[in-house]
């Protein structure tokens, strides 16, 4: 049985298969207290967790928050606004103080990628990444993993197909190297203009027709078009994307009774997922929060569970 | 540290027989079965609830519904050891609110499990009563807690351990006294 000897959770890159399986077959555990009448288990309590969010989040603060809170640790959540990072204090030195007041985990969303990296070599405390970036979102990875997992019953050999904004997606990078790393195949598909270069080099298939990309494919995870990065005109309106790239009825109409639509969330309905599609038979959007929620708790009792206490 | 056989204390047929005899003591004790239902405490507990379970069944006719604990997040010493433990599922399926739960483990030692198993029994609501049932209770009690069905009281030294081997995980029915190779 494989241990998880790691002090924090930066990405899926650095994960052994048999670490993300960890997670995954603990996550599966988890889950279960979410169905009970007390959903509070008193593993991490006296455990402090602090989330540093310097982007806009609900899902993942709350998911976090909630996790921990299941757990029976402590929160205490600091955003940008309100903390003292807009009197110019650097992240490093507000970690630092955070650290100071005993916390054991800071999960931090930051726009830098690399900034959690930084942060986990600055603090003894445990570091989570909450999405640096367009670089990792790696609970995100895992929350989708767990819910293709659940939903198909393994990983391996399935066609995987990842739509839109590639190049400014930190889930699909850290959903990229877990798919690989358990054995899936991947297509992508979006504009030329939003696809990183080189990216073969992960070992994905590039694809600019979309009809071709989600043909035979057995899950389409479709991204967000993200509106507050695309001011450099990656294409030439949203009405246009939504027609070339857009999730909807038409596209699917081939598609096989076990197909699974998947969207990180938020949707922005009628532009890269249709309503009907986001709401229909094959949809698992809402199954992925509720997934997250039980993967955050696995991750926080590894990172946590093992003997790290200074006594 | 290494552990060696010291003793041989119970073979197939006296683990079968043992639970016999606790089934038919619950049976006797409890008189109506409607209210009761038996909850095994993983892994070894759960096995033993198992069988008891059927056996109660067997003898009274009756369905008995069974359950299994998984005790990893409600224990104290988490971080006090080495590495955590593998989370299991607890798989508790009915409502014990006002129902008589039989906890069953296969070893009562220091009684710290059984603390944990309480504690988390009553999350899940709120039984008329807590009944325990343990194959072997080998002493050492640092918690006020006894068992109202014993299968054996084995007396043990701090440095022997309890080995309880059963069909379903280790292919044997056996229970076994170890001490520490010298």
């Amino acid at each position: 049985m494989v241990k998880w000897n790691r002090k924090d959770l930066l990405g899926l890159e650095g994960l052994s298969p048999a670490e993300i399986k960890l997670v995954l077959d603990t996550a599966e555990s988890f889950k279960e207290i979410s169905t009970r009448q007390i959903k509070k288990v008193p593993a991490l309590r006296g455990r402090t967790i602090a989330t540093l969010f310097f982007e806009p989040s609900t899902r993942t603060r709350a998911s976090f928050e909630l996790a921990a809170k299941r757990l029976s640790a402590d929160t205490v959540s600091i955003s940008s606004s309100t903390s003292s990072v807009v009197k110019g204090e650097t992240l490093k030195d507000t970690a630092r103080n955070i650290e100071a007041m005993k916390i054991d985990i800071i999960i931090i969303r930051h726009k830098c990628a690399g900034a959690a990296e930084m942060l986990a070599r600055a603090v003894s405390s445990g570091v989570i990444n909450a999405g640096d970036g367009s670089h990792e979102h790696p609970t995100q990875g895992l929350l989708d993993l767990f819910t293709i997992r659940e939903k198909k019953k393994k990983i391996k050999g399935l066609k995987v197909a990842i739509i839109g904004d590639i190049l400014h997606s930190r889930v699909a990078r850290s959903n990229i190297w877990g798919l690989k790393k358990l054995g899936a195949e991947i297509v992508i598909c979006g504009p030329a203009t939003l696809m990183p270069p080189e990216i073969e080099k992960m070992g994905v298939r590039v694809v600019y027709d979309l009809r071709k990309a989600v043909k035979q494919a057995d899950v389409i995870n479709v991204l967000r078009i993200q509106k507050e990065r695309q001011d450099a005109g990656f294409f030439p309106s949203l009405r246009e994307y939504s027609r070339e790239f857009g999730i909807n009825k038409e596209v699917l109409k081939d598609a096989g009774k076990d197909l699974l639509i998947m969207h990180p969330g938020p949707i922005n309905r009628g532009v890269e997922i249709s309503p009907d599609v986001a709401d229909g038979q094959y949809s698992v959007i809402l199954d992925q929060v509720t997934n997250g929620l039980a993967v955050r708790m696995a991750v926080l009792y590894l990172l946590l569970g093992e003997t790290k206490v200074k006594l | 540290m290494k552990l060696k056989q010291k003793a041989r204390i119970m073979n197939k047929a006296a683990v079968q027989r043992t639970i016999t005899r606790i089934a038919h003591e619950i049976l006797e004790k409890n008189k109506n079965t409607k209210d009761l239902c038996i909850i095994g405490i993983r892994k070894g507990g759960a096995v033993i609830a198992r069988r008891l379970a059927g056996r109660m069944e067997e003898i009274s006719r009756k369905p008995i519904p069974l359950g299994i604990l998984d005790i990893t997040l409600y224990r104290d010493d988490l971080t006090a050891i080495a590495e955590q433990p593998i989370v299991h599922k607890t798989e508790i399926n009915f409502d014990i609110t006002a129902k008589t739960v039989i906890l069953v483990d296969d070893v009562l030692f220091t009684g710290r499990t059984i603390r944990c198993a309480l504690d988390e029994l009553i999350d899940f609501g709120r039984p008329s009563s807590i009944q325990l049932a343990i194959l072997i209770d080998r002493g050492h009690r640092e918690l006020p807690i006894r068992a109202d069905y014993v299968g054996k009281n084995v007396p043990t030294a701090g440095s022997e351990t309890i080995e309880v081997r059963l069909e379903e995980s280790e292919g044997i029915d056996e229970v076994l006294v170890m001490e520490q190779e010298k």
